[in-house]
Parts: structure tokens; sequence; C-alpha cells
């Protein structure tokens, strides 16, 4: 559904993103992640015909952006980072108008007018001021006009931007609930969001790809084995030496280790369990085993070990 | 074309801000007040001239009052109408709004149809509150129409023109006030480029007196349709547009 080919976009002197390629599926929901200034507005603007990329190709719903932009743009909802609404109109007669400009029908439009903002829950803000309305209403808005006119793509440019925890919890609800319906890529730099809302995601970093693919496999692919944080009273020696001897363990870590006890994280071959293992190894050697779990690799680590290794991101958005 | 929702979007953009009324309302007291000034001068005059036959030849309604009636109200579209038009794409570039508008599926030429044909009507409504003025002359005297209408195309071509230099510089930046000050000033330096035709004599006084925009509406007032000030006019509005249009469309330039 969208398809980008080695795109490059300069400002000036300034390279914002350099030879991005990935693509989408139809129904997907994709997450675009990256450090500030990694260049995901800058590729969105492109996706939503908003400027051309300076090389390179992106097509949409199967129109290319720069030549056929009008057909792309029939086909897209686009929410840009900074959601911005006209705030001296009211919220229905500004999705009218949204509906109107997008083709809607006049015998359809109010029906599909009052559709969207039940989907949004915006329907009891519907006759104020769009610049009266909070942060997290406003943030609605901007959602409801994007997927007015049922587009296949949703282009979302940091959709959850400055809204506190519960309105937050509320656009991913919302989001989530169009998958299937409508393919969607959305940017974010929050890291458990993309593993609530999004099947793949999409990691950029100063402009260039470093990583993409389902999150599962791109766990797999960055993590290659599975961890079991243990907790145990005993000689720290003894103990490092006995569990790096149970077969498949690939290193073991102390995390805070004194003379009697310690922590460890025991690294394992992906797919193996070493916990009954180390049950018995303890119980055999008579130590105390006050802990013992496995820890999930969660994305942000993925992100942190794919990413900040590199920079640290004190660059600001183009 | 979708031109007509933006169009509604526009006009209800001029409506709910104060701009629309407080522009209108400044005109029609202004407007208003150089009526009544000249109205009452030109009473006066008629007054005296039924002592002196030799002066009531001379005299005549509407070169007296809806000449100078015409001219003074172009002074003040030259002060408003950057008004008017300063906050189209300015504004809309500023709360990055343009962003959104410039992606649905609409084209720019619609947008810019759509911003100008806004800015047009409600002109449009301005000048409609200035029929009074005839309509109160023509209760006490006898009104030639035929200048008074060639009058109001003058006044609706120039207004026009005004409109679409304003759109243009809108277009350039997203400052309102950097907006209506370029505005004011390309229209004032062509306003003004007709006095040094003069003493600058030969083809280039008549180049100078050509472009200035003055010397184009004054034959209107005075009842004469030229096609020359016309095109003049029609030329200077599909020049302005053109360049607001490029530079809608700058931003799509390969970079």
């Amino acid at each position: 559904m969208i398809e980008v080919q080695r795109l490059t976009k300069h400002y000036g002197p300034i390279t914002a993103i350099r030879d991005v390629s990935f693509s989408v599926a139809p129904g997907e929901i994709v997450g675009f992640l990256g450090p500030n200034g990694a260049g995901k507005s800058t590729t969105m603007r492109i996706l939503a015909c908003f400027m051309p990329a300076s090389s390179g190709t992106a097509q949409v719903a199967g129109h290319d952006v720069f030549r056929e932009s009008l057909e792309v743009r029939r086909r897209i909802g686009y929410l840009p980072e900074s959601v911005p609404l006209y705030g001296d109109l009211r919220v229905a007669p500004y999705l009218d108008f949204v509906a109107e400009v997008k083709g809607v029908g006049r015998a359809e439009r109010r029906r599909r007018v009052a559709e969207v903002m039940e989907r949004c829950l915006i329907t009891d803000v519907q006759h104020r001021l769009i610049g009266r309305l909070s942060k997290g209403y406003r943030q609605r808005v901007g959602l409801a006009q994007a997927i007015l006119g049922d587009p296949e793509v949703l282009i979302l440019d940091e959709p959850t931007i400055g809204l506190d925890p519960k309105q937050i919890t509320e656009i991913r609800s919302l989001i989530k609930s169009f998958a299937g319906r409508h393919t969607v890529i959305l940017s974010t730099h929050i890291l458990p969001e993309v593993s609530m809302v999004c099947g793949g995601v999409v990691i950029i970093n100063k402009g260039s790809i470093v990583a993409q693919g389902p999150i599962d496999t791109l766990v797999d692919q960055f993590f290659p084995t599975a961890r079991v944080e243990v907790e145990i009273v005993g000689p720290p020696a003894a103990v490092h030496s006995a569990m790096r001897g149970i077969p498949g363990v690939v290193a073991v870590q102390g995390v805070t280790v004194t003379d009697s006890a310690g922590r460890y994280v025991v690294e394992a071959a992906r797919g193996r369990d070493v916990r009954a293992e180390i049950f018995a190894l303890a119980s055999q050697q008579r130590w105390s085993l006050l802990e013992l779990k496995r820890v999930g690799t969660t994305l942000e680590e993925v992100f942190i070990r794919v990413v900040a290794g590199e920079q640290a991101g004190e660059e600001s958005s183009p | 074309m979708r031109i007509w929702p933006i169009f509604k979007k526009e006009m209800r953009l001029y409506f709910t801000s104060p701009v629309a009324y407080v522009v209108v309302a400044i005109f029609a007291l202004i407007a208003g007040y150089f009526f009544y000034s000249i109205f009452a001068f030109f009473t006066l005059a008629s007054m005296q001239s039924m002592m002196n036959p030799a002066m009531a030849r001379e005299l005549n309604v509407t070169d007296s009052v809806m000449r100078p009636l015409f001219s003074n109200i172009s002074v003040i579209l030259l002060l408003l109408m950057p008004l008017v038009t300063m906050r189209q794409f300015a504004e809309e570039r500023r709360s990055g709004t343009i962003e959104l508008l410039l992606t649905y599926p609409v084209r720019d030429g619609a947008v810019l149809a759509a911003k100008y044909l806004a800015a047009l009507a409600l002109y449009g409504l301005m000048l409609m509150l200035t029929l009074l003025y005839p309509g109160i002359v023509v209760a006490f005297a006898r009104l030639e129409w035929g200048p008074v209408a060639t009058g109001y195309v003058g006044l609706l071509l120039m207004g026009s023109t005004f409109i679409a230099v304003g759109l243009f510089a809108s277009s350039l930046t997203e400052n309102q006030i950097v907006a209506s000050i370029t505005t004011f000033g390309i229209l004032l330096i062509l306003w003004i480029i007709g006095w040094s035709a003069d003493y600058v004599g030969g083809a280039w006084g008549k180049v100078l007196q050509h472009l200035s925009i003055l010397e184009h509406n004054d034959n209107f007032a005075k009842g004469v349709l030229d096609t020359k000030d016309v095109l003049y006019y029609a030329n200077f509005i599909a020049l302005a547009l053109f360049l607001t249009l490029r530079s809608l469309e700058a931003r799509r330039w390969k970079g």
C-alpha cells in the first residue's frame, strides 16, 4: 500500500533523509520510529504530497506521490505533527468543510461527519470553537479530519504528543481500531506506544533507516538470546561458573554481586528456557534462590541498541 | 475544481473573526464622512450659485459629488485592502493549516481562486454599502447614471487588483503585518509612480504613467470606459495571481 524507494530530501546543504526505502502492506499499522530530527516528519510530508523528495520515489495506494499527487491525496488522511486546525471555526462546520473538500457528496456529508465525530468521541464538543478545545480534543478533531472520507491510507505524525496518559490511551485505542480498515503509518518517539499499537516498525536515525520489520523479528534480530534474571545466595565465583556451565547458556552477567549473594542476568540461546535448570542447580548446591524470572526484550532495548548507540538524539526536528 | 467549499470556509473565517466587521465598519464610517463633507460642500456651493447664475452653469452633481467621492474611496481602499488580504495565506502558513489544506485533494489553483473570490465577495459587500450615497444624491438632484456606473466598474477593477497584489504578498510570508505592509508598499508605489512621469518625460514618462494605478482609475470616474484601462487592471490581476500560484508551488520544487 505504501512503497518507498531510495527517498532522499535535502534542505539546502542539510540532508534530512537519505536513501529511505520501506513498504507497508494493506491494513497494516506501522510505527515510524526515531529520535527527534531523524527525518520522520520529512518522510511523512513527502508521503502526504506536501513537498517532493529530492530524489527517489514513493507510491501510496498505487500512485506516485509526485506525478499523481491528486490521486494520492484522494486516498490519504493526513495529520501533521502540529495538528494545524482553524481555531476560529467550530468543530462540526470545520469537519463539514473537510468532508466537502475531500469530495464527500452533500447527501452523505452530514451522516459521515456525525459518524466520524462518534468514532473520535468528539460529538459532545461539535458546537465549540476549535481554538477553545483542550489539546486532547484538538488531537481527536485532527484524527477525525484525517479519517473523513474513509481514506485507504492514514499518515499520522506524532498523534499522541502532548497528551495526558488517559488521552494517550484513548487515542491509541482509536488508532488500533483503524487496523484492517485503513493502512496506517504513524510516527512517534514513544516506544511502548509502538509495541502496543503497531504490527511492524521502521526505525530511522539521522535520515537513514537502521532497522525495519515486525517487532518480534526485530527483537530476535537484535537480541538473539533469551534472558533470565536470577537472584541467588551463594559464593559468587561458584554460582557464576555453575550457571555458565548449563548447556545453551551464552553469557552470565553479574548485576549486583556481594560476597555471599548476587543478582545475575543469564543469557541463553533463544528458545531455550534455562529456568528449570537454574532451579535444579540451586537446590542441588543448596543455594537459596531468591528470585528467578524471565526478562522480556522490549522494543525500547532494540531501539536503544540500534539508535542510541550512535547518538543521543539532541538534534531538533526539521 | 473544489472552489466552493474553500470559499465558504474563507467567508466563515472572515466573519467569525472580527477582521471583516472591523474593516467593513471602518470603511463605511470613513466613506460616509467623505460623502457627507463633499455633499455638504456641494449644497453650500449650490446655494451660493443661486446668487450667481454663471457659477450655476458649472455645477454638476455627478462631477462635483460622485467623482471626488470615488477618488476618496479609492484612497480608503489603498489603506484598507491590505488588511482584507493579509491573513489569507500568511495565517495559514503561520498556523500550519496550509499543510493540511494543500494535502487535501484540491489543486493549488482552486485554493487560490477560492481565497481570491472570498476577498472579492467581502469587497463587493463594502462597495454595496456605498450605493447608499448615489441613492441619497438622487433623492435631491438629477444624477447621470452612466459615470456612476463606470465609476463603480473602476472601483471594482481597482479593488480586484489590490486583492490580487495582497494575496501575492500574503503568500510570501507567514507574518500578517509583513504581508499587509508589503501590499501597501507595492500599491502605494504604483499609485504615485505616475507623479514623476511629467519630469521624466519621453517614452519612460509614458511607461510610468501607464503603470500608475491612479491614472487608470481617473477615466472611469469621468465616465470613460476605455479598453486600455480595463486591460491594465486585468493584466495586473493575472500577473499577481500567476505569481501567487508560483509562490504556492515553490514548495513543490525539487530541492
